[in-house]
Order: C-alpha cells, then structure tokens, then sequence
C-alpha cells in the first residue's frame, strides 16, 4: 500500500530520517513509535507530503507520489492530528464535509455520510450535527476529527499522536471505537504514538523509531518477546513487562476446551491481561469463556497464564 | 461597602447632578438680534412653559430618580426610555421655543441653542447609554435605541418643527452647499476606501506570512499616523502640484480632492494592514495545519478558512479606519476638498457658530452612525460561531 525506499529527510543539520525503507501492508494497522525527535512524525508526514524527503522514493499503491498534485494526494488520505485543528467557524457537519466538499460530491451524499459518520463514531446526529466546536468537548471534539478524516473514504488513514492530549477513559474509549473501524472497513492506518501500551493496543505491526532510524518492525508479540535492542527494550519498559506481554495474547489463545463452568462467562476476543484482573476480582482461578456468538468457548486457568510460550527480556 | 448604598447609581447621581444644575443656571437658549450678535440668554423655564412643555418634566422626573433606584431591569429600561424622551423632547422644545420667539421678532433674529441645552442633552445620552451598559444590551438593540432618538429627531425635522432655530436658518439659506458638501464628504471617504482595501488587505496579507514584509511596513505606516493631517496635506500639495505640471490635463492638482484622497488613503492604511495581519495572525496553527493536511490549496486555506476567521478583527480595523476618514476628511476642506468641513471653517471665519454646527453635527453624527453599523456587524460576525473566544479585538 505505501512503501518507502530509502528515505532521508534533513532539516538543516539535524537528519530527522535517516535512510528508512518500510512497506506498511493493504488493511494493516501500523504504528510507528519513538521518543520525541525520533522522526516518527516526519516520517508520518511524509506520507502525505506535508514534508518533501530529500532522497528516497514513497510509492502509495504503486504511484510515486512525487508525481502527484499534493492536494490531490491529500484528499484521498484521511489525516488527523493531536491538537484536532476543526475549523471553528464551521458546524460540525461543515467540518466532516470538508474533503467529500473539496471533492464536489453532491449535497444528499455529503449528508448521508455525516449522518453514518457521526453514528459511526457515537455522536447522536440530531444533537451535534449543527453545533460548533467550540460547544464540544476534548473527546467530542476528537471523534469529529476522526470523521472529518474518515468522510472520504479513504483507503489510508494517517493519524498523528491522535489521542495523546485525552484523558485516559476517553483514550481508551476512542482506541476501541478506532479498532472496530479498522477491522470493518479494512481502511489502511498508520498511527503515530509515543504510548506503548497504546501501540500494543492498537497495532498489527510496530514499526520503533529512534534518531531518524528504523529500529525494528516487527508484531507486537515479536517487540515483547525479542527486543531489537535497549532502545526497544526502553520503550517496552521493565517494570509490567508481564502485564504488557499478556495484553498482547486472547482469552480465546490460552483457555482450555474443557466443559463450562458456573460463573458469568469472559469474553474470548479480550486480552489476557483482563481475564487476569478479573480473576483478582473474582478471587479465582478458572474463567468460564465465551465467543462472539455467546457460546461457551472453554475454560481459563491461571496455571496458563503464567505458563505461556513468553521469553522474558 | 456591606450596608446598602445610599445611592445605587453614583454615575446616574452625577449625570442628574448635572442635569439639574443646567436646567436652572445655564441658558437653554440664545436669542439675537442677528447671527454676529451674541444672544440674550433665555432659561428652560421660559421654554417650558410653551403649552405641552411640561411634558418633558416626566422624563426629565425620571432620570432625577434613576440614581436612587435599584437598578432592576425595569429601572434600568426606564432610565433607557427617559434618556431617549428627553433628548428628543429638549431638541423639540428648543425649536417650538425658536418658532415662537421668531413671530415677534424681525426676520433676521436668531434663536441658538445654549450651554444648558448642551449639557443636558449630553447628560440625557450619557444616562441613556449607562443604563443600556447596566441592561447587558447587545449592539443591535443599542443600534435600535440610537436609531429611535434619531428617527424621533428628524421627525420633528421633518415636520418643520425647529426650522426657526438658528442652524436650520443656516441650513435653509445654503440647502444646495450643504447637499454637496454633505455627498463630497460620503465621496472623499468612500474613494480614500477602495485604494485602501486594494493596497491594505493584500500588503496585510503579506505582512503577516512574511516576518520581512513585517518589519518594513508597519514602521513607515506608524510613523504615517503620528504626521498631522494639516502637515500632510501640506506635505502632499508640493509634489502633486509638481506632477500636475508634468502632466497636465490628468484632473491632478496640488489642492482639492486628489492630494485629500491620497492623505486619507495614508492614514487609513495602518489599522486596515494591521488588523488584517492580526486576524490572520489569531488563526490557530492546528487549524492552518488541518486545512493543508485535508488538501486544501493554499488558496482555499485563505479564502475558506483564514479570512473568515480573520473577519472579526478585520471588521474592527475597518470601523476605526472609517470613523477617522470621516473625521480627518473634515480637515481636508483647508486644501480645498470641500465636504462638511467646508460649512465648518466657513463658519470659523465668520464667527458664526451655528454655521459650524451645520457643519459639525452631521459629521459627528456621520461618524456614530458609522461606529454603531460596523459594531453590530463585528457582532454579527462572531456571534454565531463562538469566534474569537476570550479574545479582544485590538
């Protein structure tokens, strides 16, 4: 979907990125990690040419697109940064219109896709389709930025430090919502964060950047369990190693096919981590696990969660 | 203070302070055998006692109370209305007064308002204009109440009721100079307007994106406004006149209009270059940053997202620009521009004062009027949006 060859950008004397390839895959969910001045953003902007590189190439489904008219570019990409940038002169329904308008869709389509975009992002329409930003809230505000990014349908979305300046129910939320975006409209993400419990969250992949150079890139189980390095191994942090390590894994991937027992059954799609902190509170040691669909789906013993395939740092 | 203060309103206490002490010591009028003589005074008692004259004591009444009411909204509006009435029933009376001083008198006689009737007039709005402070009214009901004092004035105007005073006298014997001085002056500001927005906005536009741009313009135009507009004038008239004899035949010349549009352009240049920069300058960085990430072109990111949001502060450059054209372009009469400073300096010379009225009323009326359209409309401007928030407006 977007791949970069051998890019280096320079500003002045400091190389904010230095000699990076990387290919981010059709429908991945790539996020792209570092410390401040790590060059992720750069790297992030890039991709929509909001910075030129200086050598190198960036192909995006195949085009290089130094050919291309940045605007043009620009409009087929959604963007979405931390400090939000609404337009505070226009109502929200203006603000998620903004590129479907550049693009000279008709008026009834613009509005059934702000009408689905704000459903979509749990904004009940009748309430904010006309109110201002100034009216919103930090996460309100947020969720408006992330349709107004989505409204084209873009089939990548570039999002910069998105939920960085949320409180952490907010965050939390937002990351959820985003999630069930990506997996139901397949929308390529590439996701600049300095969080790595946000990235583990998140990501398909982790792409970790530190002085303008690609680190490692590698599954989030993979930057847990074989970290290219103390920068990586930093960035993990030490401390709830464990934790972290069993967010990254299912209920599904541990609990034994064993027949149900009494209890409220735990989901298996949630992470390990969780079923962990609910087995504390439930003063257990065996969740009874259900699927998607409700059905019972096994057994999960704590024995197996200390017991995993992990190597620890 | 923790008891209950004696007087509410210490502001309206000396406005009907002042209101009182006009009505009794000051002469509401001035009545001369001709215009070059100066008046016998004639004292507000006299006028009211013209039948109906005691109608202006209700109003009068109740700005003399206001101080000592609690300042509910009912007092308040009182206050509003009384303040409205009275400066509308003082002009009235002035002119019934006028008309009947005038029939036993020779055609030459000549009835001009006195120091009291300044005062109280003055006092009336002030109370007026504090009492619509005190209500929280927004700039269109302001505009409203203001353009009700004005409307009830000119329909006493109209119905030929204060033609015997003295500046109507004035007015009567040069209808045609004051018409055309009246629309040259519209026309001096009008034409000093365009140039102004054609060179200001873009050299705005630019002074804000380049910090160079900046550091060039905004001395020469500070330094601009502190030349007084007499020097100016005087400045401009030696090389006009130098050009005009170069080219003779362009409509060019060292005095009337030309070198007066040129000085007023000048002068109009600051605020309009500046506010523009401001405004443009007070555009959030995430927002400028939004607009190119969404693939806006530049130009849209100007015209769709920076201007509008410049507006309001645009809008307040533009209100201080046209409130000081309309002022200075009173003082471009001395190079021969003609406009109501004409009527002005010709009243000047002459001694006459009710000649410099004709003159200086309508530019001061000019002027407010101006003031008060450009307010309602940086208020219309902002109010939907929320924008600016918490930020003046230079």
């Amino acid at each position: 979907m977007i791949a970069f060859e051998r890019v280096t950008k320079r500003f002045g004397s400091w190389t904010a990125v230095n000699d990076v390839s990387l290919t981010v895959g059709e429908g991945e969910f790539l996020v792209l990690i570092g410390s401040s001045g790590s060059g992720k953003s750069t790297l992030l902007r890039m991709m929509n040419r909001l910075i030129v590189p200086e050598s190198g190439s960036i192909r995006v489904e195949g085009t290089d697109i130094a050919a291309l008219r940045p605007e043009e570019l620009r409009r087929r990409m959604g963007y979405v940064i931390q400090s939000v940038g609404l337009f505070p002169h226009w109502t929200v329904e203006r603000n998620i219109a903004t590129v479907p308008v550049l693009l000279g869709w008709p008026k009834a389509r613009v509005r059934d896709r702000v009408t689905e975009l704000l459903e979509l992002l749990n904004l009940d329409p009748r309430r904010f389709r006309s109110a201002y930003p100034h009216q919103l809230s930090g996460g309100q505000q947020q969720r408006v930025g992330v349709a107004r990014a989505l409204a084209a349908e873009p089939r990548v979305l570039l999002m910069d430090e998105p939920f960085s300046a949320l409180d952490p129910i907010t965050r939390g939320a937002l990351q959820g919502e985003l999630a069930a975006i990506h997996r139901d409209t397949g929308t390529t993400v590439v996701f600049v964060t300095h969080d790595m419990d946000e990235a583990l969250t998140l990501a398909d992949r982790i792409a970790v950047m530190d002085h303008g150079r690609l680190v490692q890139t590698a599954t989030p189980l993979e930057i847990l369990t074989h970290p290219a390095g103390d920068v990586v191994r930093d960035l993990v942090g030490r401390e709830d190693w464990g934790l972290k390590r069993l967010s990254v894994e299912t209920v599904g991937q541990r609990a034994r096919p064993e027949p149900t027992i009494p209890g409220a059954p735990f989901p298996s799609a949630a992470p390990l981590h969780r079923a962990l902190s609910e087995m504390v509170a439930r003063g257990t040691d065996r969740l009874p696990v259900m699927d998607e669909g409700g059905r019972p789906a096994g057994v999960l013993h704590l024995a197996d969660l200390v017991r995993g395939p992990a190597t620890s740092p | 203070m923790t008891a209950p203060a004696l007087v509410p309103n210490r502001v309206a206490l000396l406005l009907a302070l002042f209101l009182l002490g006009a009505a009794f010591a000051l002469p509401f009028l001035g009545f001369a055998p001709n215009r070059l003589l100066s008046g016998k005074p004639i004292p507000l008692a006299a006028a009211l006692a013209a039948p109906w004259g005691w109608a202006l004591l209700l109003p009068g009444a109740v700005l003399l109370a206001a101080p000592f009411l609690r300042p509910s909204r009912a007092a308040l509006a009182a206050s509003v209305a009384a303040g409205a009435l009275f400066a509308a029933g003082l002009v009235g009376l002035a002119g019934e007064h006028a008309a009947r001083l005038a029939a036993d008198a020779s055609p030459a006689a000549r009835a001009s308002f006195g120091s009291g009737f300044w005062v109280m007039l003055a006092a009336a709005l002030l109370a007026m204009a504090d009492a619509m402070r005190r209500l929280g009214l927004g700039a269109a009901a302001r505009l409203a109440v203001g353009a009700a004092v004005a409307g009830l004035i000119a329909l006493e105007l109209v119905a030929g009721r204060l033609d015997q005073l003295s500046i109507l006298k004035e007015y009567a014997n040069r209808r045609d100079v004051f018409a055309d001085a009246l629309l040259r002056h519209g026309v001096l500001v009008l034409a000093a307007l365009l140039p102004t927005l054609l060179v200001g906005v873009p050299l705005g536009v630019l002074a804000q994106r380049s910090a160079r741009v900046g550091r060039l313009v905004f001395p020469v135009l500070n330094i601009v406004q502190t030349i007084p507009s007499i020097a100016l004038f005087g400045l401009l008239m030696a090389p006009l006149a130098a050009l005009a004899a170069l080219l003779p035949g362009y409509g060019i010349s060292g005095v009337g209009p030309v070198p007066a549009v040129i000085a007023l352009t000048v002068y109009s240049l600051l605020p309009i270059v500046r506010n523009t920069a401001v405004g443009l300058d007070g555009v959030p960085d995430s927002v400028r940053q939004a607009a190119r990430g969404m693939g806006m072109t530049p130009r849209q990111i100007l015209l769709r997202v920076e201007a509008p949001l410049a507006l309001p502060v645009f809008l307040s450059g533009l209100r201080i620009t046209l409130v000081q054209a309309v002022g200075l372009a009173a003082v471009a009469a001395l190079i021969g521009a003609g406009g109501l400073g004409s009527i002005m300096f010709q009243g000047l010379f002459a001694n006459a004062l009710d000649l410099v009225l004709l003159g200086a009323v309508p530019v001061i009326l000019f002027a407010v009027a101006t003031d008060a359209l450009l307010t309602v409309a940086i208020a219309l401007a902002t109010r939907s949006t929320g924008w600016p928030t918490g930020r003046s407006a230079v």
